[in-house]
């Protein structure tokens, strides 16, 4: 078989997946509706894997019928497997199977079992026609999608309304970047002539000179649409609030998957970004900016899952400053090894917060460690892998990131030193997780965990504001499951926590290099695929990175269990920056006041004034008065009395009669 | 032979017709005013057949006769029907079809 055959099959099994368990939902017994769905992405897996054996080298396009044709113009449904896509889509449909396999297991006594998998196939279905399409409509096509699969599942709990606002605000914020993602894409076209990517590049190079102010517009609409899929500053406030869906939702699209499709394209679409160096260093500048700032976030913010979430932001950071420095192989690499590492965090995450019954602030957490040896043992390693401790995945990757941008020179250097710095912090609050979490006093939910007992509350509660909640349609169960006790849970943990050990192992540099070579074709035309640091730079790189970690690992653990009372002293004396940063910079009372709050305002003065004195008023008040006035001038004529209208008569006929009598003399 | 004062007497009843009409109230008088009416138009139509010599006129003048026998019987079967209804016979209390 081909590879373009290969790439339709991937395509097919979570489609099939979806339309299976949404339309027979009520025949599988048990949890056979998870199972299909897991089984439908090892499916698609398992083709993608089929399609690396069939790629040689090369990119293959594949089209299925077509949707427009004009003179010289054509928009088909078509595919494009190539390194890139390839490579996406193991990594997408890889980590999808493994938090598949945990959602049988967490899931489980969820009302929504059923519409949970199926919602999740429609998302891997979404993802993967976003990374296998090789032209600009396919691709809106896919982005779109994953935007509505993500509302779905932040929105999964329905009955719980900080669930419904947090949807609809992903929703929102993703729907400006489907604007700038179109827009860009009919500034290309109308350049171009072209949708499909290799005659959009091929147009590029004959219609523009390099920074012209056209492709410069383009390429910052298309880092709209790519910010805000990547919650970037300052489209970002939505993955935070993300949290409020299930835990291995926010593994799956808010770290590992969807939240990448910005990387993803800003690398699918290098040949216009090394045209526009100029919006490239936006991107890069933005990039950066967004990783010091999230990680200064997640070192203060005390809610388990947010804390991983700003880590996410901060560490996508890393991959678009990657990225937009043309070090596409380090921003890939780190792009799948935080897939791994972070797909893990939430999975512990997710365990830490089924001990808890739902709880997920990391002040009511401590001393796991014993009641939960295997999640502890699988989030420290993914904790290691995030902070880059050596030879851990992130190490590699995320120094890789560093390396390149450092080797730019001039201002490149800068955003390298920032992003050295977040390094530590990064380090430091992942630190800060896991000694929290699982070391210390152990709490009564550890205890009762380690006499066997799993806390369950009689009825749940939003975590977020404490509001008690039913359990009927739409809301989790009173139950929770942790990994200790479910082997599919474990299964998948464990994978993970393979892969974020070793999944750094395909790029250190000089050694193997595996992944770089292997994407090298998609990116054979780079301007800069010649200069890269050299093996002893990015040694030395490496070198910085492990002491950064160490140290970073080293204040954690003397802020958080050698002096217990340090960050509470720290807290007090540096209130103004505590207070700072965990209202995380204030970015969602900005926007409330610059964007919300005036809209709103707008909103009130339309449906006061305008439409109310004008529209109500005035035009269609305007318009009544007339008639009622007209009619009621009729109604006096009507007077009832047989005299009058005889008179009326007779005014009449002497009017006719003296008129003809005027007219004939 | 000369229509003049056949016509000067038929406008001056068709005036007195409407004066009737407008200003009385009693419908009885008002019909016998309506009938003053129809009655001066078929004098000035029989006065101007004969003056022309042609019978067409006069034809009319029957016409008219016989729609005036049918309004009055419209006209006093109305009034009939106001008085087994014991209503006041005066057209200006019957003004229901006021707007």
């Amino acid at each position: 078989m081909s590879a373009g055959s290969y790439g339709w099959i991937i395509l097919a099994f979570p489609l099939t997946g979806m339309l299976v368990v949404s339309l027979g939902w009520r025949l599988l017994p048990g949890k056979l509706g998870g199972w299909i769905a897991s089984g439908a992405i090892l499916g698609s897996f398992l083709a993608s894997v089929g399609a690396l054996g069939q790629l040689h080298e090369r990119a293959h396009v594949d089209s299925a019928w077509t949707y427009a044709a004009t003179l010289d113009f054509k928009a088909d449904l078509s595919i494009l497997v190539d390194p890139l896509s390839v490579f996406m889509c193991l990594v997408v449909s890889g980590v999808s199977f493994l938090i598949h396999l945990y959602s049988v297991a967490y899931m489980w006594s969820d009302r929504g079992y059923a519409r949970y998998f199926a919602y999740l196939n429609f998302f891997v279905f979404s993802m993967l026609l976003l990374v296998l399409a090789a032209n600009f409509v396919v691709l809106i096509v896919g982005w779109a999608f994953v935007g509505a699969a993500s509302y779905l599942l932040i929105s999964f709990w329905y009955r719980r309304r900080t669930a419904t606002y947090a949807g609809i605000k992903a929703f929102v914020i993703n729907v400006i970047g489907d604007v700038g993602l179109v827009v860009a894409t009919f500034l290309l076209f109308d350049q171009t002539g072209a949708l499909d990517f290799s005659g959009v590049f091929k147009g590029a190079h004959e219609a523009f000179a390099t920074n012209d102010a056209t492709l410069v517009a383009a390429c910052l609409l298309l880092l709209v649409g790519a910010f805000a899929k990547s919650a970037q500053l300052p489209l970002h406030t939505w993955l935070p609030d993300a949290m409020e869906g299930p835990t291995p939702v926010s593994a799956l699209i808010h770290a590992a998957t969807m939240v990448t499709a910005g990387v993803y394209l800003i690398a699918r679409t290098h040949p216009l970004f090394e045209l526009a160096p100029a919006a490239a260093d936006v991107s890069a500048i933005i990039g950066t900016a967004t990783l010091v700032f999230a990680a200064t976030v997640a070192a203060t913010v005390t809610d388990l899952k947010r804390v991983i979430a700003y880590s996410t932001i901060s560490q996508i950071g890393y991959m678009v400053l990657g990225v937009s420095v043309a070090a596409y192989g380090a921003g890939l690499f780190h792009l799948m090894t935080h897939a791994f590492f972070k797909a893990l965090l939430f999975m512990g995450a997710g365990s830490v917060i089924g001990a808890m019954a739902g709880t997920q602030d990391i002040d009511r957490m401590g001393g796991f460690r014993k009641a939960m040896p295997f999640t502890f043992v699988t989030f420290t390693l993914g904790a290691l892998a995030l902070a880059g401790f050596p030879l851990m995945s992130g190490f590699f990757s995320k120094d890789e990131v560093l390396a390149f941008t450092l080797h730019r020179g001039g201002g490149y250097a800068l955003l390298a030193v920032l992003g050295y710095l977040a390094a530590f912090l990064t380090a430091f609050y992942a630190f800060r997780m896991v000694f929290r979490t699982f070391f210390g006093e152990p709490v009564e939910e550890a205890r009762e965990l380690q006499q066997g007992r799993l806390a369950h509350h009689e009825t749940p509660r939003n975590p977020l504001t404490g509001e008690e909640e039913d359990d009927d349609v739409g809301f989790q169960g009173a139950e929770h499951h942790v990994a200790e006790r479910e082997w599919p849970m474990k299964a998948a943990m464990g994978a993970l926590a393979v892969l974020a050990v070793a999944g750094g192992f395909v790029g250190i540099p000089g050694l193997t290099d595996t992944l770089e070579h292997f994407l090298e074709p998609s990116f054979a035309d780079s301007r800069f695929k010649d200069t890269m640091p050299s093996d002893g730079a990015e040694v030395a790189g490496l070198g910085v990175g492990a002491l950064l970690s160490i140290a970073g690992i080293a204040l954690a653990f003397l802020v958080y269990m050698r002096r217990r009372g340090l960050a509470g002293q720290l807290r007090r004396r540096f209130s103004g920056v505590h207070r700072f940063l965990v209202n995380k910079w204030y970015f969602d009372e900005l926007f409330d006041r610059a964007l919300v709050r005036p809209a709103a305002a707008g909103g009130r003065f339309a449906r006061g004034v305008v439409e109310t004195d004008f529209v109500q008023g005035t035009i269609v008040g305007g318009a009544t008065a007339v008639v009622r006035a007209g009619s009621s001038f009729a109604r006096t004529l009507q007077s009832g009395y047989v005299r009058a209208y005889a008179l009326g008569l007779l005014f009449g006929v002497a009017g006719l009669a003296l008129y003809f009598l005027v007219a004939s003399s | 032979m000369d229509a003049s004062w056949f016509v000067v007497l038929s406008a001056f009843i068709f005036c007195v017709g409407i004066a009737g009409v407008l200003t009385r109230r009693n419908p009885l008088v008002v019909l016998l005013c309506l009938e003053l009416m129809l009655n001066a138009g078929n004098l000035a139509l029989v006065a101007f057949a004969r003056a022309h010599g042609n019978h067409d006129g006069q034809v009319f003048a029957l016409i008219v006769m016989v729609i005036a026998a049918c309004e009055v019987v419209i006209g006093l079967g109305i009034i009939v029907a106001m008085y087994r209804r014991r209503l006041p016979i005066d057209v200006d209390e019957m003004s229901e079809l006021r707007g």
